[in-house]
């Protein structure tokens, strides 16, 4: 699909509008519809639509392998993270309560925003990461 | 009410017909792009109850995601099904048995928007009653950022709750604690402030009141992109080298 240009031109088109959207959904998640789950999904159709419309490589080149891979377990980690930190703050696990925030409320915000974060990049990168491997060794 | 049920029924139907045509069609890429239409009346009708959320998901992971991976798998099978017998009865019987349950554990449920509904004496009212999590940057009571909703909500603060009462039986009358120093873990919680620290209910059941579910859900999608990785890549690594 290298070769055409309406294609090419409505992609470069759409790939910023679908990673702000899915940005805005993951970050935006406590207050509106959404969240760490669907904001990711839509990110990675970002980074795939982009994939199937200029090719594994130039995919490859903008995320490369490792940074997907990475990425993944850095989404876990920072989710396990947060409960380990409200741990040391001397709560229980995922006890959002305990860190640091004006009063529990905005505490039970901060952790909640984390792990939301936390849950985005996960989804995002092994959405792309599952489209990678399915994709692999056919050449359209 | 009647131009919801409208809505619904037709939304619904076309739902139905669709699943059919699912199953009936013996060309593989129409049955992918099938359940995507599928997915997108769904998100419709979950968006037309008024589950953003649902629908949300339905609509990004069901429709979007879902069709491409099922469209690069497509492309490492046949392109047509196999000439299957029209009708198995076992199978025949064994789904039509499972929906009749289903439908018979549905009719416990109370009907939509019915005031009586646990979710509507219980809950509903204490997070539309709950102030924590509302406060601005000098911790004084103030919905600074959720000020509009506050407005739009049925229930002020301030007035009487008309379940007021099954309320307090429920849960005790609600006075929210303040104070970030004093509070000192699992117990510092006031009794409304479960899960009302975000306007979006669902955010708070999901990331708070589930945490646990959540994290072992996203573990989940990390093992399956790992276990993708490490049966697939290394394998055709290692056939090309």
């Amino acid at each position: 699909m290298n070769n055409q240009p309406v294609l090419r031109v409505i992609t470069k088109l759409l790939v910023p509008c679908m990673l702000v959207m899915g940005g805005y959904v993951i970050t935006h998640g406590e207050i509106g519809p959404g969240g760490g789950f669907q904001g990711g999904v839509i990110l990675a159709a970002g980074f795939i639509l982009y994939g199937i419309v200029f090719g594994k490589e130039e995919l490859h080149r903008v995320v490369p392998r490792r940074v997907t891979d990475g990425l993944a377990t850095a989404g876990v980690l920072l989710y396990a993270g947060t409960g380990v930190w409200c741990m040391l703050r001397g709560g229980r696990f995922l006890d959002y309560g305990v860190l640091p925030g004006v009063d529990t409320g905005a505490a039970e915000a901060l952790g909640m925003t984390l792990v939301e974060y936390g849950v985005g990049l996960t989804v995002c990168t092994v959405m792309i990461t599952i489209y990678d491997m399915i994709s692999e060794g056919v050449e359209a | 009410m009647f131009d919801t049920l409208l809505v619904d029924i037709s939304l619904l139907t076309l739902a139905v017909i669709i699943a059919v045509a699912i199953v009936q069609v013996r060309s593989l890429l129409c049955a992918i792009m099938l359940s995507g239409i599928y997915s997108l009346l769904m998100a419709m009708i979950w968006q037309n109850m008024n589950a953003v959320d649902v629908a949300f998901t339905e609509a990004s992971v069901g429709a979007g995601i879902s069709t491409v991976l099922l469209l690069g798998t497509l492309l490492h099978t046949k392109r047509q099904t196999k000439q299957l017998p029209t009708v198995n009865w076992g199978a025949l019987t064994v789904v039509t048995v499972t929906g009749a349950f289903l439908i018979y554990g549905t009719l416990d449920m109370p009907d939509m928007g019915d005031p009586n509904a646990p979710i509507h004496t219980g809950r509903v009212v204490q997070q539309l009653g709950q102030r924590v999590g509302k406060v601005d940057r000098e911790g004084i009571h103030h919905p600074w950022k959720y000020s509009s909703m506050a407005e739009q909500s049925v229930f002020h603060e301030d007035d009487e709750h008309p379940w007021a009462e099954l309320y307090a039986e429920e849960y005790g009358t609600a006075e929210p604690e303040h104070g970030g120093e004093e509070h000192g873990g699992a117990h510092a919680h006031p009794t409304d402030d479960f899960m009302g620290h975000s306007p979006n209910t669902v955010t708070s059941l999901l990331a708070a009141y589930r945490g646990y579910d959540t994290m072992y859900e996203t573990a989940v999608i990390f093992t399956a992109g790992m276990s993708l990785i490490l049966l697939l890549r290394r394998r055709r690594e290692e056939g090309t080298a």
